[in-house]
């Protein structure tokens, strides 16, 4: 939101348009806080046992994966690129750490460490084919979706890895303290946010990629190096969804080629449904947490009413075409009343607002 | 960005209120509407919750089915839930979900015997008694495992079918698996220790490995017909392998001479029972499998049995119990399918 109030103070209109708070209020981000809240309220008082001392700590466990990869993915999806082989990263980070503790007896956090690693090089692999050879990254991330998963599911087999030490998959279980309902995974989590918060809020690189996603050729013209951009995004997307894989791996006790199967889907719809544009340019981190923790609680609160897993995913489904789809609808809606409004009035219409420095935006369109 | 949201925005956020709304209402309704037993038996002591490998799986079916009349005759809430993949982390969450509910207890086919582990001690932390069947967990994470056959078992039936059908004299053969599958071969050496100490008549030829693959196991179906011209029976232990036999045998000319039998399910045999390919073969019965399941449970929960050795229960129409070493109740010897019985079963 921040990203237009310098441009707008050197001319002559107000730096903003509106009071504070309804700049605050009168968001997408806000709107899916609001959400949460709501259903999180609801569920607290009508679902049964979901006031139970498990049910937070269960539902952060399930849903740190999702957490962790949606930080780097929203900076992804705001440069207008997305990556959809985060999921098979997790699997093939999975297998390697399996393999590595299995067979090379390698300990957990030497394994973690070249886990990661494996997870930036996957990452740049797609980095360098979307930024540097310029490829659709839907094509490329689709392609190493299928590559990386594959990798995954040859070194391994179908056999699994599950002899991990107790000490490793106590600690990815443990809580922060005895009796909280916050486990211990919450804190890389906490410093990961804090990292791509600042990264993407409050600094010159943050502000590129938000250039980035509305037009790169402006963005290019005013001085950020989109491609660096972009492929640095990829490269901690990869190694972010390798360290949820090690993650993934502990807290379930067994490395399988298998894991995490179309866990892409679950970080993409809480991205989108956290307010960022699919099509680049807006969203904003809080937003995208709210949507992962909205994901997490509808999941936990259907789950205790015994609804079956098709259902709980039709509800989420709908959840984000109808999110995706309201603002393309209201702003179509918005525009038609507005044209409605100068005919009846009979008059011109008011000369053209004032664009972005950065315009014209990929968006065009969808602007009234 | 800035220009086009405002007034959208606040509409965006009417629109997903309402959406909130509706979706809210819709959840109170099935609530309501099916609330007698997930709001009051969503959890409590006298619920018992199947948890198979994975939901849609016909063999699953027909124990759960079992288990859901054997827990409704005891006064019981029956549940049934599960992944739509069997993989352990996809089983997780609803081990999960049974802990958080306090159910009574969770009756679980283990996608993995130790990566569901830590889940189901939590689920037992939280007071959930918790039975395995068909696939075990590691002993030492659950209170009981109800195994539905021994090695012992399988291989005593398999020799005694294939006796009687030839008249306990003749030449026969094994069609076996993969040739390093670890129960395929101790099964084998029971059976050959069997053949030899009761029955003297009886020679087996070879044993043969189709791999568990269709083809292979057919074309060495093949190989054994024209190999051994006096063969007088075959027996395969894989579900695999006497399916494929049975298909060649079917429309060979030894149809009806060469006995086949082994271990088998009944939708895959139906045919060759009806065709008089095979007399016999056999398997456990997943839904005696379920119902005695579903009657440890309630043991455990009423506090009749504690999982130790020698504890017995009574679990209906299947007769006394007892728990043998390593907390496992042994469901009893393996169930004989043919053409008087394999209508009464689908999986």
């Amino acid at each position: 939101m921040a990203t237009t109030t310098r441009a707008a103070a050197v001319r002559t209109y107000p730096a903003h348009a509106h009071t504070w708070w309804r700049r605050v209020l009168m968001t997408r981000e806000s709107a899916v806080i609001a959400l949460l809240v709501l259903v999180y309220a609801y569920s607290y008082g009508n679902v049964p046992n979901f006031d139970g001392p498990l049910t937070l700590y269960f539902l952060f466990l399930d849903i740190a994966p999702i957490l962790l990869i949606a930080l780097p993915m929203t900076l992804v999806i705001v440069t207008g690129e997305i990556d959809l082989s985060v999921a098979s990263v997790v699997g093939l980070s999975s297998v390697l750490v399996g393999r590595l503790h299995h067979d090379a007896g390698l300990s957990i956090p030497v394994a973690l460490v070249l886990a990661v690693l494996l997870g930036a090089v996957c990452g740049a692999v797609n980095g360098f084919l979307v930024a540097y050879v310029g490829l659709p990254s839907l094509a490329v991330t689709i392609g190493t979706l299928a590559l990386y998963r594959g990798v995954a599911v040859g070194l391994l087999g179908t056999q699994a890895v599950t002899d991990f030490p107790q000490k490793w998959t106590r600690l990815a279980q443990d809580r922060i303290a005895d009796g909280s309902s916050y486990p211990v995974i919450l804190v890389p989590f906490v410093l990961l946010l804090i990292g791509f918060a600042w990264l993407l809020h409050f600094t010159p690189f943050g502000r590129g990629v938000f250039q980035v996603g509305l037009n790169d050729e402006a963005a290019h013209f005013s001085g950020v190096d989109v491609e660096l951009t972009k492929f640095w995004l990829f490269v901690l997307c990869g190694a972010v969804s390798a360290f949820a894989g090690v993650y993934y791996t502990l807290r379930y006790g067994s490395a399988r080629g298998d894991n995490a199967t179309g866990l892409e889907l679950q970080v993409i719809a809480a991205v989108l449904l956290g307010g960022v544009s699919i099509f680049g340019g807006r969203g904003a981190l809080h937003g995208v947490v709210a949507g992962v923790l909205l994901i997490g609680v509808i999941q936990s609160a259907m789950r205790l009413e015994n609804y079956t897993v098709n259902v709980i995913n039709i509800v989420i489904g709908t959840l984000l075409v109808l999110s995706v789809m309201s603002s393309v609808v209201t702003t179509s809606l918005l525009a038609r009343l507005r044209s409605l409004a100068r005919t009846r009035a009979g008059g011109t219409p008011p000369p053209g607002r004032p664009r972005e420095a950065a315009s014209p935006s990929t968006r065009e369109r969808q602007q009234p | 960005m800035k220009f086009r949201t405002r007034r959208a925005t606040a509409l965006v956020s009417v629109a997903l209120a309402a959406g909130l709304a509706l979706s809210a209402c819709n959840s109170k309704n099935d609530s309501a509407s099916d609330g007698g037993n997930s709001s009051g038996g969503g959890g409590g002591k006298n619920t018992y919750v199947f948890l198979p490998k994975n939901l849609g799986n016909p063999y699953f079916d027909t124990s759960d089915k079992a288990g859901q009349k054997a827990v409704e005759s005891f006064g019981g809430k029956y549940q049934e839930v599960g992944p739509d993949k069997g993989t352990p982390d996809a089983q997780v969450p609803f081990i999960n979900t049974a802990a958080q509910q306090g159910v009574g207890a969770l009756i679980i086919s283990a996608d993995d015997p130790k990566a569901i582990c830590d889940a189901v001690g939590q689920a037992r932390d939280a007071g959930v008694k918790v039975v395995t069947f068909d696939s075990d967990t590691s002993p030492d994470c659950r209170d009981l495992f109800i195994n539905q056959a021994t090695a012992d078992g399988i291989a005593k039936v398999e020799v005694d079918m294939i006796a009687e059908q030839i008249g306990d004299s003749g030449e026969i053969a094994i069609l076996s698996a993969a040739a390093n599958a670890t129960n395929q071969n101790a099964w084998i050496d029971m059976m050959k220790k069997d053949l030899a100490d009761n029955h003297p008549n009886i020679k087996l030829d070879d044993v043969v490995y189709g791999d568990d693959d269709d083809q292979t196991s057919f074309d060495k179906t093949a190989a054994l017909l024209s190999s051994y011209p006096n063969l007088k029976g075959i027996i395969s232990p894989t579900t695999v392998g006497i399916a494929a036999a049975a298909r060649y045998l079917s429309t060979s000319d030894a149809k009806g001479k060469v006995a086949l039998t082994g271990l088998g399910t009944p939708n895959q045999m139906r045919d060759y029972v009806k065709d008089g390919t095979v007399k016999e073969f056999a398997l456990w019965n997943p839904a005696d499998l379920g119902t005695l399941a579903a009657y440890a449970a309630k043991a455990l929960v009423d506090g009749d049995i504690t999982g130790k050795e020698g504890d017995s229960f009574d679990a209906g129409d299947l007769g006394s119990f007892t728990v043998g070493a390593d907390a496992t109740v042994l469901l009893g010897d393996p169930f004989k399918y043919n053409a008087d019985n394999i209508d009464q079963f689908n999986f």
